[in-house]
C-alpha cells in the first residue's frame, strides 16, 4: 500500500496541467462555471469543441478505452491524475452516454462493423447518443419494459414509449432496450438495439424538470424500422449488456472529483459571504458542517480508489460500486444544498435568462448555476438505479440477504 | 391546556380550505404565476372580501384583531395551496411594521388600504452584506431639513415588484451593526431616486433589488421612533418567521400525504411501491417530522399570543430550527419517492420541495436560530 507519486507521475501531472492550461484556460473555465445556462441544454461552444479536438489530437479523448480504439496506455495512477486534474479545471467531458456507457458495450460485444462505424465518431464527439431504457411503466423495474421489436425480414419494427430520455432532443442516435420475446423470465427476451433518431416514426416530446430545465424527454416510437445489423450482441441477451453498462454508469455518477471542486467552491463562497462584519466561513456552526462533508468526501474518495485499483487488476467494478453511487450522490446533494444555504437570501433569485444576459447576475454569479445544479442533482439519487435500488443490490449481492 | 380551535378560528380555517380546494388548483396557480405580475389581482380582491387581509390588524384600525394563532391558521392553509399572492410581504411584513410602529395618521393612510386590498407593500430590511442580522444596516438616512435622504441597496425584497410602498430600514446613527440607530421609513414606490430590479424567485414568488439613491422623505415618513427601528423589526420578523414556518407545515402535510397516496398507486416489480418496507419507514419519518414541526408551530404561536418577550422569541427560534430540518427532509423525500415524476415541473411535489428549501433560509437558517435559541 502506497499513496506517494513517483517522479514519473509528477512529470506526467505537469504535462497534463500544461495541456489543460493551454486548451481549457482559466478565463474559459470561469465563464462556463458561472454560466446560468444549464449544461446539457447549451450545446457545444467553440471553446468546448476546441478542447475536444485537442483531446483527440493528443490521443487523450478516451483514456479508459482499449488502446486499439484510441485508449491510452496509462497506468491507474496516471488515469487518476488525469481525472483529478481535469475535474479540478472543470474540463468538459465527452457526452457520457456515448463515451462512458455505450462504448464499453460496443467494444466488448459489438460487431466489427459497429465498432468501426460508431467508436471513432463517439471518440470525436461527432455523434451524440441518448439512452432509451426507462419507460412510463418501467423505472426501477427496468426489466418490466414493454417497448416491442418485431422482426420483419431484415428489420425490427419497434413500437413503444421511452420516458426520461436525457438529451433525446439533441441526440443523433439512441441505444435502446426493446422486448423481442415475451413469456418466460422478464429479464430474458430483451434486446439491445441502436436506433438512428432520424428514422421515421420517432417523436421527441420535451419533459421539463424543476427550474424549467429541458434535459429529459418522452420518445414515442411508432413502427420504427431498425435494420437487424443494429442489434448489439445476441437477440434476447440485451439485459446482460445493459447491466454491464449500468455498473459503468454507477461509478461515473459518484462524482468524487466534481464534489471536491464544488466543496472548494463552497468554501470560497462562504469566505466571500458577509456575516456580522466577518465572513460566513468564520461561523463555527457552518464551518463544522462543511468540514463534516469534507471528511465524508475524503472517505469516499479512498473507497473509489480501492474500487479503481480492483478494476485495474482486471475485471469490471462489482456491486461495491453501488457504495460510490449512493454516498457520492448524497454528498453531492449535500454540498449543493449547503451552497444554496451559504447564499442566504440570494439563493432565491431565479431571473429569466434574458435578464441575466442584459443586466448581469443578481448577487453572486454562482447562484444560478448552483441552483440549477442543486435542482437537477435531486435526480442523481433517482436515476442510474435509485439509491434505494442500490441498497437492495448491496444487501443482496454483498451481504447475501 | 387546549389545542383545539375556537369557533371563529375554525371558520377562518374553513374559508381558506375552501378557497384552496375550489379556486387554487395547481393549474390555476401555474397560470397565475406565468402572468406579468406573477400573482392574481382577482385573487387578492377575493382575499380582501373574505377578510383575510384584515386578520392581524386591530379592530379600531379596521381589522379583525387576530393574533399569532390566526396568522398561523391562514399561513398553514396558504402553504398547503402553495399560494403565490404576496400575503407575507404586504400583510405580515409591511403591515406588521405599520401595526407595531405606525402612528394614527400612518395607520389611517395605509392599513385601511391594505385591508381593502387597494395597496400592497413590502419590507426592505435585508442587504447584500447583512445575511440574517437585522441590525446589519448600511443604508443611510441623513437628516435634511425637516426630513431625511436615504441611500443604499436593499436585497431580495419579497413582494417588491408589486409594492405601492416600502418600509425601509436605514441607519440614522451608530456603527455598522449597532441595534440602536436604525430607523424605519415609509417610502413611496414611485419616490424619486428609488429604483428596483424585479425578478421571479426559484420558489415561484417575485422579489426586487431595491436601490435608493438620495431618496428624499419628510419627517412624517418615520415609522416609530428615530433610532428605535430594530425592536420593531425583530418583532415583525418573528411573526413572519412563524408565518413562513406555518406555510412550511402546510406544505409538508401535502408532501407526505401525496407521497403516501402515490406509493399506493405506483406499481413496480409487480406491487405498489408502498409495499416496500424501506419506503414505508421513510414515509413514517416524513409523517413524524411533520407532526414534530406542527407541535413547535403551536408552541410558537401560543407563546407569541401570550406576549412578546424572551419566551416567545425562543419558541419562534425553536420552531424555525425544527421546521427548517423537517421541511427539507420531507421535501427531499417526497421528490425521491416520486422518482422521476417528483422532478417534473408538471407535478406539484417538486414545487413544494423548492419552497420548503427556500423557507429554511428565510429569516434565518437553522444555524442562526439554534444560536439565538441557545442565547436566550
Ligand atoms: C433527470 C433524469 C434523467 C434521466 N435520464 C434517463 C436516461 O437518459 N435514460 C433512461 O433510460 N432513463 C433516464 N432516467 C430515468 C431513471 O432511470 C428513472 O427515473 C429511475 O430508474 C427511477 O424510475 P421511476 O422514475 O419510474 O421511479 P420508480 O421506479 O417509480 O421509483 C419511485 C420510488 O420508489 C423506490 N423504489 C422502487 N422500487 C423499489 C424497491 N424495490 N425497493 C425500494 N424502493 C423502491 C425508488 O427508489 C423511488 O424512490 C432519468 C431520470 C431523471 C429524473
Ligand atoms: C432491556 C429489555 C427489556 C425487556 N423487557 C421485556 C418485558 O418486560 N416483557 C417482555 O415480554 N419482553 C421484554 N423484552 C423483550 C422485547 O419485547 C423483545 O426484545 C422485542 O419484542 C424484540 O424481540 P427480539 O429481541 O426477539 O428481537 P427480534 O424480534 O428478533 O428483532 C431483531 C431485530 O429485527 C427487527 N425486526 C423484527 N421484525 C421486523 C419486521 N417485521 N420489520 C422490520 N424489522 C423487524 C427488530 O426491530 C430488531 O431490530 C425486553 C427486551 C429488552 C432488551
Amino acid at each position: 500500500m502506497d499513496l506517494a507519486l513517483t517522479d514519473a507521475d509528477l512529470a506526467f501531472q505537469a504535462e497534463v496541467r500544461e495541456f489543460i492550461d493551454t486548451y481549457w484556460p482559466e478565463d474559459v473555465r470561469r465563464a462556463r462555471a458561472t454560466s446560468s445556462r444549464f449544461e446539457e441544454s447549451r450545446g457545444h461552444s467553440p471553446e468546448v469543441r476546441r478542447w475536444i479536438d485537442a483531446l483527440n489530437e493528443r490521443g487523450w479523448a478516451v483514456p479508459n478505452w482499449p488502446q486499439a480504439w484510441g485508449g491510452t496506455d496509462w497506468n491507474p495512477t496516471q488515469k487518476y491524475i488525469w481525472d483529478k486534474e481535469t475535474a479540478k479545471a472543470e474540463c468538459p467531458q465527452l457526452s457520457a452516454f456515448g463515451a462512458r456507457m455505450l462504448a464499453p458495450v460496443l467494444y466488448t460485444w459489438g460487431t466489427d462493423a459497429q465498432k468501426n462505424e460508431f467508436l471513432p465518431k463517439i471518440r470525436e464527439e461527432r455523434m451524440i447518443w441518448c439512452q432509451g431504457y426507462s419507460e412510463p411503466g418501467a423505472g426501477s423495474d427496468l426489466a418490466g419494459l414493454a417497448t416491442r421489436a418485431v422482426r420483419e425480414g431484415d428489420e425490427y419494427v419497434v413500437n413503444g414509449t421511452k420516458l426520461w430520455t436525457s438529451g433525446a432532443h439533441v441526440a443523433d442516435w439512441m441505444f435502446c432496450l426493446v422486448r423481442t420475446e415475451s413469456g418466460g423470465k422478464k429479464q430474458e427476451g430483451i434486446s439491445f438495439v441502436l436506433i438512428d433518431m432520424k428514422t421515421p416514426g420517432i417523436t421527441v416530446n420535451p419533459v421539463y424538470i424543476l427550474g424549467g430545465i429541458h434535459s429529459v424527454n418522452e420518445v414515442e416510437l411508432k413502427d420504427v424500422r431498425v435494420p437487424v445489423e443494429n442489434l448489439v450482441g445476441e437477440e434476447n441477451k440485451g439485459w446482460t449488456y445493459a447491466k454491464g453498462l449500468l455498473t459503468h454508469e454507477r461509478t461515473g455518477i459518484a462524482g468524487v472529483a466534481r464534489s471536491e471542486v464544488q466543496l472548494a467552491r463552497l468554501k470560497r463562497i462562504a469566505q466571500d459571504t458577509g456575516m456580522d462584519g466577518g465572513s460566513l466561513w468564520d461561523d463555527a456552526a457552518f464551518r463544522t458542517r462543511v468540514t463534516e462533508l469534507e471528511v465524508e468526501l475524503e472517505a469516499l474518495s479512498v473507497t473509489e480508489l480501492r474500487v479503481l485499483a480492483q478494476v485495474a487488476q482486471g475485471g469490471a467494478p462489482g456491486p461495491e460500486s453501488s457504495i460510490l453511487k449512493i454516498r457520492g450522490t448524497e454528498i453531492g446533494q449535500a454540498i449543493a444544498m449547503m451552497t444554496i444555504e451559504a447564499f442566504g437570501y440570494y439563493g432565491m433569485p431565479y431571473p429569466e435568462q434574458t435578464l441575466i444576459d442584459n443586466e448581469g447576475p443578481i448577487g453572486n454569479p454562482y447562484v444560478m448555476p448552483t441552483m440549477k445544479g442543486m435542482l437537477y442533482g435531486r435526480a442523481s439519487s433517482i436515476f442510474g438505479g435509485s439509491n434505494e435500488i442500490q441498497k437492495n443490490i448491496i444487501s443482496k449481492a454483498v451481504l447475501g440477504l | 391546556m387546549d389545542f383545539s380551535l375556537s369557533e371563529e378560528q375554525t371558520l377562518l380555517k374553513d374559508s381558506l380550505e375552501r378557497f384552496i380546494q375550489n379556486d387554487y388548483d395547481f393549474d390555476t396557480r401555474r397560470k397565475v404565476m406565468a402572468g406579468e405580475e406573477g400573482f392574481s389581482r382577482e385573487n387578492w380582491k377575493q382575499f380582501a372580501e373574505l377578510g383575510w387581509l384584515a386578520v392581524p390588524f386591530a379592530e379600531e384600525d379596521g381589522g379583525i384583531g387576530g393574533g399569532a394563532l390566526e396568522l398561523m391558521i391562514v399561513m398553514e392553509q396558504l402553504g398547503r395551496g402553495l399560494v403565490v399572492e404576496p400575503y407575507l410581504a404586504t400583510v405580515i411584513l409591511a403591515g406588521g411594521a405599520l401595526k407595531y410602529a405606525g402612528n394614527e395618521a400612518q395607520k389611517g393612510a395605509y392599513l385601511g388600504a391594505i385591508i381593502e386590498g387597494s395597496k400592497m407593500g413590502a419590507l426592505a430590511f435585508a442587504e447584500p452584506q447583512s445575511r440574517f442580522n437585522l441590525a446589519d444596516v448600511a443604508t443611510t438616512a441623513t437628516a435634511d431639513g425637516d426630513g431625511y435622504v436615504l441611500s443604499g441597496h436593499k436585497a431580495v425584497v419579497l413582494g417588491g415588484p408589486s409594492a405601492d410602498f416600502f418600509v425601509v430600514s436605514a441607519r440614522t446613527s451608530g456603527g455598522p451593526r449597532d441595534a440602536d440607530g436604525i430607523t424605519l421609513f415609509l417610502v413611496d414606490g414611485d419616490a424619486a431616486g428609488l429604483s428596483r430590479r424585479d425578478y421571479p424567485t426559484v420558489d415561484g414568488l417575485r422579489a426586487s433589488e431595491v436601490t435608493l439613491e438620495g431618496v428624499k422623505v419628510g419627517a412624517d415618513a418615520v415609522l416609530g421612533t428615530v433610532g428605535g427601528g430594530h425592536a420593531v423589526l425583530e418583532q415583525v420578523i418573528d411573526e413572519a418567521t412563524l408565518a413562513v414556518g406555518a406555510e412550511a407545515v402546510g406544505g409538508m402535510e401535502v408532501c407526505y400525504k401525496d407521497t403516501v397516496e402515490y406509493s399506493k398507486q405506483r406499481v413496480q416489480f409487480g406491487q405498489p411501491i408502498g409495499k416496500f418496507q424501506v419506503l414505508q419507514h421513510r414515509m413514517v419519518d416524513m409523517f413524524m417530522e411533520y407532526e414534530q414541526a406542527k407541535s413547535m408551530m403551536y408552541l410558537a404561536a401560543m407563546r407569541l399570543d401570550e406576549g412578546y418577550g424572551a419566551v416567545a422569541k425562543k419558541a419562534v427560534s425553536g420552531f424555525k430550527v425544527q421546521v427548517g430540518k423537517s421541511g427539507r427532509f420531507v421535501g427531499q423525500q417526497a421528490v425521491q419517492l416520486h422518482g422521476g415524476m417528483g422532478m417534473t415541473e408538471e407535478l406539484n411535489i417538486g414545487h413544494y420541495f423548492k419552497r420548503l428549501t427556500m423557507i429554511d433560509t428565510t429569516f434565518g437558517n437553522a444555524d442562526f436560530h439554534l444560536k439565538r435559541y441557545g442565547a436566550i
